[in-house]
């Protein structure tokens, strides 16, 4: 490209790169400055007040407190790898028979079958008839609860149905012609060609089935059955009341760490998993927006 | 041209086929209906019999009885709809619903277009993609937890009043004050959204032609001036696209984020439609009160979310649908 960079261009792109590392860090600290509450013990909370960058010992009380015999974290902890698990493999069960399915040209009534779940898209029942339905199908208080009402998710279905286009249908036909039936077909000859969209829409059913909260919030009143972001909200608003079947059990620690130290350690227990593997499912996301925003 | 081609197979059926050849088709093609089968029959009970349950807000039911009361339950008009327009609530879940959803946007969009303006001058391709990653990162944390980062950060011992303190100020209840919750929203909701809105944006902004910049250069264009008159122009069909759907979904002000970040003393500048619906039904058990006020948001939504596409299928023939 050009050869020579002008002085503006250069004095711009410093002040650019600066401002990015600027930002970048207002996207990173408020998770620093969790990181380092949670780690805080009780005499150096009290001693230097709320707010502490970088703290000088470091004390794991918080997360002995929160992990201890009882502790109503690790159950929930349960209950979240069960829906990311067993929801998200029951979510591409139903999600991608169905978007194959509907990318057949040939297939009578296609055009009204996709109108049919594509309006439930622009409208839908809303939070209380959905609610009783849920009620009245016996899911409540159950763990299929975070399953089964979200089980297709029509917009993402459609995004797969977009991908399922882009076989090329001699593909299936001359294995047609070969005299393999539809079934096979399916699962010799689409299948493995379909592990991009698979992934992706895979990894949306599953983030999300990490992140929700609201469903169990409704669904789930026990709050031995809730997973772990509900148990975080519950102590985020009543501090460290729910941490443990036993409430006793913070008070017969030797010292037990602040209340503010057990709130930054389940933010980051709940948060440090889909950090962790947040870098390598990133390009996945980007695709399938992208997939998203392009009409098929 | 899926479309086309279809509307042409479906009139060449229409006109020619005899019945007997479509089913005929049916039965040749009874594989790919057995597929379609379990989502089906799942749209049809979690999405189609909740719209039959509206009909709850037509009638007085026992909140003990549930779905059954659309047979038991008494007729009783609109009067839920009349009890929701009357009422104090009306006019503010309306006007805060859109004046928080219209200050998001106010904030997020024009921001969102700088930001994937800048990010695409950046010259390190490593660097680039280092900031891209760190600022997609809020997309993926739940709303519990940036509700918890929200607390920690804003709380009066937060760092965000320990900088305002530092700066000789005085310390800020930003969470129970009226007069800066709002702002409280619009922040967590900037912080999290505005990296991930730039995917489209600089995905457009990598299908300009270069040929444009490099003739430019030679005229003797700076960065500026090709901003303005070449990157502005060529992305401006995709930004007004993207403007209709925001304008669009302005009914939908964060539900989940005002669940979790409000309280009764913002309740008059924070309660939107959703958090009215969810309190009156799921808390007070008014549940045939609650899916009116819900029916009529849904109705809104629809009706907004179709004007948008119209108004996008005249700017560009092309629409979500």
């Amino acid at each position: 490209m050009a050869v020579s960079i002008s002085r503006g261009e250069r004095v711009f792109n410093g002040f650019n790169v600066g401002f990015m590392v600027l930002l970048s860090s207002v996207f990173v600290i408020p998770f620093i400055v969790v990181a380092s509450t949670s780690i805080v013990g009780a005499a150096e909370a009290a001693r230097r007040g709320g707010l502490v960058l970088i703290p000088e010992t470091v004390d794991f009380g918080a997360y002995q407190a929160i992990f201890a015999q009882g502790s109503a974290i690790i159950r929930a902890y349960g209950v979240t790898l069960f829906r990311v698990v067993v929801g998200t493999a029951m979510n591409l069960l139903f999600t991608a028979p169905f978007a194959y399915a509907l990318s057949k040209r040939s297939v009578p009534a296609r055009t009204p079958i996709t109108m049919f779940v594509f309006f439930t898209i622009l409208f839908h029942g809303g939070l209380i008839p959905t609610f009783l339905v849920v009620r009245n199908l016996g899911l409540y208080n159950t763990y299929w609860a975070l399953i089964i009402p979200e089980l297709v998710n029509a917009w993402w279905m459609l995004i797969m149905r977009n991908f399922f286009y882009t076989i090329p249908e001699s593909l299936e036909e001359s294995a047609l012609i070969d005299g393999a039936n539809p079934p096979t077909v399916l699962l010799k000859v689409v299948l493995p060609l379909s592990m991009p969209v698979l992934t992706t829409i895979g990894l949306f059913y599953a983030v999300w089935h990490w992140n929700s909260w609201f469903d169990a919030n409704i669904y789930i009143p026990d709050i031995r059955r809730m997973p772990v972001q509900n148990i975080l909200r519950r102590i985020l608003i009543n501090a460290t009341e729910v941490i443990n079947d036993d409430p006793e059990m913070l008070y017969e620690m030797d010292a037990p760490p602040p209340p503010d130290a057990i709130k930054a350690a389940v933010i980051m227990v709940a948060t440090v998993p889909i950090l962790f593997v947040y870098p390598f499912i990133q390009k996945y996301f980007v695709k399938g927006v992208l997939l998203g925003s392009v009409k098929g | 041209m899926s479309t086309s081609e279809h509307t042409l197979l479906t009139r060449e059926a229409g006109a020619g086929r005899a019945r007997g050849a479509l089913l005929r088709s049916v039965r040749k093609h009874h594989f790919y209906y057995y597929l379609m089968l379990p989502g089906l029959l799942y749209i049809l009970i979690f999405k189609y019999l909740p719209m039959v349950g509206i009909s709850i807000s037509f009638l007085e039911i026992n909140p003990f009885i549930g779905l059954q009361g659309i047979i038991q339950g008494e007729w009783i008009g609109f009067k839920n709809f009349e009890k929701f327009f009357g009422s104090y609530f009306f006019g503010n879940v309306m006007a805060n619903t859109f004046i928080i959803s219209g200050l998001k946007l106010l904030f997020t969009f024009p921001t969102t277009i700088a930001l994937a303006l800048l990010i695409n001058e950046l010259v390190n391709v490593l660097f680039k993609r280092v900031v891209q990653t760190i600022s997609y990162l809020p997309h993926f944390i739940s709303w519990v937890v940036v509700a918890g980062l929200a607390f920690k950060l804003f709380a009066s011992g937060g760092i965000v009043n320990y900088v305002i303190e530092g700066l000789g100020g005085d310390a800020i209840r930003f969470l129970g004050d009226p007069r800066y919750f709002r702002s409280v929203l619009i922040a967590t909701h900037v912080w999290k959204e505005i990296g991930w809105g730039t995917i489209i944006i600089l995905a457009a902004l990598a299908g300009v032609n270069p040929e444009l910049y490099e003739s430019a250069i030679i005229d003797g264009a700076n960065k500026f001036q090709q901003v303005i008159r070449i990157t502005l122009p060529s992305i401006a069909m995709v930004i007004s696209i993207l403007l209709i759907f925001n304008v669009g979904n302005l009914i939908n002000a964060g539900f989940e984020q005002v669940l979790l970040l409000y309280n009764p003393l913002v309740l008059d500048v924070a309660d939107i439609i959703d958090t009215y619906v969810y309190r009156e039904g799921l808390q007070q058990l008014n549940f045939s009160y609650a899916a009116a006020v819900g029916v009529f948001k849904s109705i809104a939504a629809l009706v907004m979310v179709v004007l948008a596409n119209f108004t996008a299928k005249k700017l560009e023939q092309e629409g979500l649908w």
